[in-house]
């Protein structure tokens, strides 16, 4: 049996409570100032108790986490409606249990999974992650999940399994947003067997503490924090190992915009916009953008995954 | 429609154009709940744009729904409508240069040169900016013809305008293609009207022997 964790990480950094007070004394002061009276509180931080029994993970950033509003409110999640508010609009409803993933392709124990015959044996882990949207927007977030690659060693991948491919649900009754062809549908991504297998690539369950609210990509997402957000593939049904490169649902929409790897990289811009630099999300109005870190700042970490790589044909 | 009440409908159409600057407004101070939400920059940027786009419609909508429901005292309305466009589509540059980019001009200037939905967009609040400049009565009088001619420009405006969204949209273009629909409605009822009127005014030349075609060349 598992003992809970009694402190959080981010209970421990008491600096995103002092800086959202902060926020909310300088929006009271602004409103003030403007003679009007302040009804709003900033986002607070809210699940200081959460369900999930979970140990300290690895790799977490001492940066202060964003609130759970802005977590939980702002996401994108294609299959719940394309605005930034439509995942906590349409996906309350949906049915996250109980879930079963299919787990195929080159492996020795292909078949059906339930959800707690995926997580179960392992034991959660907090990780405090920047996350770097294509968008040039960022979060600090804290997941709560197991490292992919000891879920994926126990389905014995062979050595023809070169990539990792995942599946969304696909259910337009429950996710609305797959009842107009935005994307090809269902939402499928993909990482080398090298990225998954690598100890900052999680399977997620859970965030702050809690279970992973749907328009999180409950029940199971994938997060890869030196990647552009829509890598982290939500709502997980199917795993394949597969000998070759997947076609990503992005790549497959607009190949000269998103690619395979998507490494966050200040130096290769979007067509449409730059990369350099990034808005976080929960600062302030008058705040200036911060630079993007070489891999979302795990450069140390992944590095060595690319060597001999042209980042700049391969993004 | 008397020279008063005119005023008045001015004065409430006036106060009715504000409101969206006014709910802007109350979401950046956080008054009674209300919010922009986590992004509240993109957000100002968004919406101000989307309504400088509303009013350059409804700018353009005022000719045909004049012709169409025959309410002539619509036209008194369509220069504060337009100005609007252009005080929203400014509000629109000023929140992207200002807080987007702090008024860094060598980034804007990059922006600018190098990302073509922003060189669209920028050209755009360009052209209008003599149309705002030149819209008093005493402009219009030293201008005569050219007025028009000048002010025909907010055709190609609205264009580069739809454009631009439509540009910068990442995936899903549903809203910017509804709103080029509306334009594109906008746009042919000018063309099929003059078609028409060059036609009945070929027809008349034929039948009477002498030139109307001057007479015909109105506005439309």
């Amino acid at each position: 049996m598992k003992t809970k964790n009694k402190i959080h990480p981010w209970e421990i950094t008491s600096e995103s409570v002092y800086l959202d007070r902060r926020q909310f004394l300088l929006a009271a002061g602004l409103a003030t100032a403007a003679g009007m009276t302040s009804l709003a509180l900033p986002g607070q931080l809210m699940a200081a108790t959460g369900d999930l029994e979970s140990v300290q993970g690895p790799y977490s950033t001492d940066e202060p986490p964003n609130s759970w509003k802005d977590i939980t409110t702002y996401n994108n999640f294609y299959e719940f409606g394309t605005a930034k508010d439509d995942p906590y609009d349409n996906a309350q409803e949906f049915r996250s249990q109980p879930w079963t993933v299919k787990v195929s392709g080159e492996c020795d124990k292909p078949g059906e999974y339930h959800f707690e015959d995926i997580i179960g044996p392992h034991t959660l882990e907090d990780r405090v992650y920047r996350h770097r949207c294509v968008e040039a927007w960022s979060m600090v977030v804290p997941w709560v999940g197991i490292p992919l690659g000891d879920l994926l060693k126990r389905f014995d991948p062979n050595s023809d399994a070169k990539f990792v491919r995942f599946k969304t649900l696909h259910d337009p009754e429950q996710m609305p947003g797959q009842r107009r062809p935005v994307l090809r549908w269902p939402y499928v991504e993909g990482l080398t067997i090298a990225e998954a297998m690598h100890p900052l690539t999680l399977m997620v369950v859970g965030v702050y503490g809690k279970t992973l609210p749907n328009q999180n990509g409950a029940p199971l997402r994938l997060i890869t924090p030196w990647k552009y957000g829509f890598k982290g593939i939500k709502s997980i049904v199917e795993i394949e190992f597969t000998s070759r490169q997947p076609h990503t649902s992005w790549e497959i929409a607009n190949s000269r915009e998103y690619g395979f790897y998507a490494n966050v990289n200040p130096e290769v811009d979007h067509p449409r916009w730059s990369q350099a630099r990034e808005r976080r999300i929960g600062a302030g109005v008058f705040d200036e953008k911060q630079p993007t870190l070489m891999f979302n700042g795990y450069a140390e970490e992944v590095a060595e995954l690319y060597a001999g790589l042209d980042l700049r044909k391969n993004y | 429609m008397t020279q008063k009440s005119v005023r008045i409908l001015k004065a409430a159409l006036f106060l009715l154009c504000l409101l969206p600057l006014g709910k802007l407004t109350l979401e950046v101070f956080g008054v009674a709940g209300m919010s922009l939400g986590a992004n509240p920059i993109e957000e100002l940027i968004h919406r101000f744009g989307k309504w400088g786009l509303n009013f350059l419609l409804i700018t353009l909508a005022v000719t045909p729904v004049r012709h169409l429901i025959g309410l002539a005292w619509l036209m008194r309305f369509r220069r504060m409508l337009g100005l609007f466009a252009f005080f929203y589509l400014l509000m629109h540059f000023l929140t992207y240069a200002g807080l987007d980019q702090r008024f860094d001009i060598p980034v804007i200037v990059e922006d600018v040169v190098e990302r073509p939905y922003i060189t669209i967009g920028m050209t755009a609040l360009l052209l209008l900016l003599p149309l705002a400049l030149t819209s008093t009565n005493s402009m219009m009088r030293r201008l005569g013809r050219r007025w028009q001619k000048l002010h025909r420009m907010v055709y190609v405006i609205a264009i580069l305008g739809v454009c631009h969204f439509y540009w910068q949209v990442k995936q899903d273009i549903l809203e910017p293609l509804i709103y080029a629909l509306i334009l594109a409605l906008l746009l042919c009822y000018r063309l099929v009207v003059r078609w028409r009127r060059n036609r009945a005014a070929s027809r008349q030349i034929t039948r009477n022997g002498h030139d109307r075609i001057a007479h015909t060349r109105r506005t439309i």
